[in-house]
């Protein structure tokens, strides 16, 4: 349901302080039961910074793990990390997409994305290839505010792909309108990006107290009452929030718990907020 | 890129401002006190730029052409390329504009003394001292700490900066052409500081 984005935020070069803070963001990350990383060779040393990442994690594992048991930190085993990419590329895919694997450091990706549909009529049939051989488990594409909507809605009715990305929250919501149930009908899954519009609408929101009925929905913060919108949702799976911070991270987490809004809520959530 | 209307500068910055200002932070750290010979070598490439002698310019080309090739490969390509993948293209266009301050700048007969015009000297004054002088400020007056200060010679903007006014300073107005080549990338560079900068303030 909460995933962790890696836009910007693990985008942090040889900076050993902030590669620690990295991983110690996905320890967390891993420990309230998240799974799907999301990346992309646009995203600078952020592909990197995860594989780093998670081979510290497992190191930490193999030191800390009791015996017949795994310990806090990594899943069992890398099988239940989700790691999802992208092919960013109008030239072949195939070297970019083995280069991202090396940095993961993972032996192969569960999903992989046609990043905002760059040269998607080659690298969709690649990565089509790629799981009929058993290379890659889910096949999507990815496109981001609001853009190429016609395009991808195109592409999901003539395509067999397994996932989309797009950005949706509580203020981008043009793809209710025919993304996200066209994605509902054909079994498509929904990575939603942009939650909080990059921090931007979280600085909006938070100049406002949060509306005391957001305890209905087990909400404690803006950022739980945003992300609880976009994953209750029933067509969402869900949403990619980056960040750098524990703290934030610890937030994000917690709007996978509790009470989640029906369609009423959710339509008096967005209409408090779009009078804000 | 379709859409391309859509896009704002701040779509194409893919790192935080934290993490540039932590780059320059460790780049300083690393070569710390090297800024200080750069600072001495920008001071000599101003005098000798103010001198108007042929000699003297040739000096201030390889001065400058050095400070060039120094920030395009230790500061563009070894850092900024670990988080901004344009800043190899940058690096490579900084290795070019070394050669060209080295093959122009060099070239025998070439370099005219004919004075700048007082407007271009002027300028290129202001230039200068603001690259050498007052750019290691500047991040100072605006609350960095003094471990993130922009120096010549260590990092582009204020190395581009002071080059344009040691141009400006040192080219007459019979130079117009060879001011424009070598003035290109310097530009180009100082407009491409400005528009992170600015997607920073975003």
């Amino acid at each position: 349901m909460i995933g962790l984005g890696s836009w910007i935020t693990f985008n942090v070069g040889n900076d050993r302080a902030a590669r620690e803070q990295c991983a110690e963001v996905m320890r967390h990350f891993f420990e309230a039961g998240g799974r799907l990383i999301d990346s992309s060779p646009m995203y600078g040393s952020s592909q990197g910074v995860i594989g780093e990442g998670l081979q510290q994690l497992q190191a930490q594992q193999r030191v800390k793990a009791p015996p017949g048991g795994s310990a806090a930190g990594l899943p069992a085993s890398a099988g239940a990390i989700f790691s999802a990419d992208k092919v960013w590329t109008s030239s072949a895919g195939a070297p970019q997409i083995e280069a991202s694997r090396r940095l993961w450091q993972v032996p192969r990706f569960d999903l992989l994305q046609v990043h905002n549909l760059l040269a998607w009529q080659e690298q969709l049939p690649l990565l089509q290839a790629m799981k009929a051989a058993g290379a890659l488990r889910y096949t999507g594409i990815t496109t981001s505010e609001g853009r190429r909507h016609r395009e991808m809605e195109q592409i999901m009715r003539g395509h067999r792909i397994d996932f989309v990305q797009l950005s949706y929250n509580l203020l981008d919501r043009e793809a209710e309108e025919r993304l996200l149930p066209l994605a509902q009908e054909r079994g498509i899954a929904v990575l939603a990006n942009r939650p909080f519009r990059e921090g931007a609408l979280l600085r909006q929101l938070q100049r406002h107290p949060l509306p005391t009925w957001a305890a209905e929905i087990d909400c404690s913060s803006w950022a739980q009452f945003a992300l609880k919108f976009i994953v209750s949702h029933p067509a969402v799976t869900c949403a990619i929030p980056a960040t750098s911070q524990v703290a934030h991270l610890r937030e994000n987490m917690g709007a996978a718990l509790g009470r989640m809004p029906d369609e009423a809520f959710r339509k008096r959530m967005a209409a408090y907020v779009g009078k804000l | 890129m379709s859409e391309w209307w859509t896009y704002r500068l701040s779509d194409f910055l893919m790192f935080s401002p934290r993490t540039y200002w932590r780059l320059i932070e460790l780049y300083n750290r690393d070569f710390w006190p090297l800024h200080i010979a750069a600072l001495m070598a920008g001071g000599a490439a101003l005098a000798l730029a103010a001198s108007r002698r042929a000699g003297a310019l040739r000096g201030m080309a390889v001065l400058l052409a050095a400070a060039w090739l120094w920030v395009g490969y230790t500061f563009h390509w070894q850092r900024y390329a670990t988080i901004n993948w344009a800043a190899a293209h940058v690096a490579v266009a900084f290795g070019v504009q070394a050669a060209l301050l080295l093959g122009l700048g060099l070239q025998r007969g070439h370099l005219n003394p004919a004075p700048a015009g007082a407007g271009m000297r002027t300028a290129g004054w202001l230039l200068a001292v603001a690259g050498l002088g007052l750019y290691p400020l500047a991040g100072w007056l605006a609350g960095r700490p003094w471990t993130q200060a922009e120096v010549f010679g260590m990092v582009p903007e204020p190395t581009a900066l002071a080059s344009l006014g040691l141009l400006m300073i040192s080219h007459g107005p019979q130079q117009q052409m060879r001011f424009f080549v070598l003035a290109a990338i310097p530009v180009l560079s100082l407009v491409l500081g400005a528009a992170t900068l600015w997607t920073f303030l975003d």
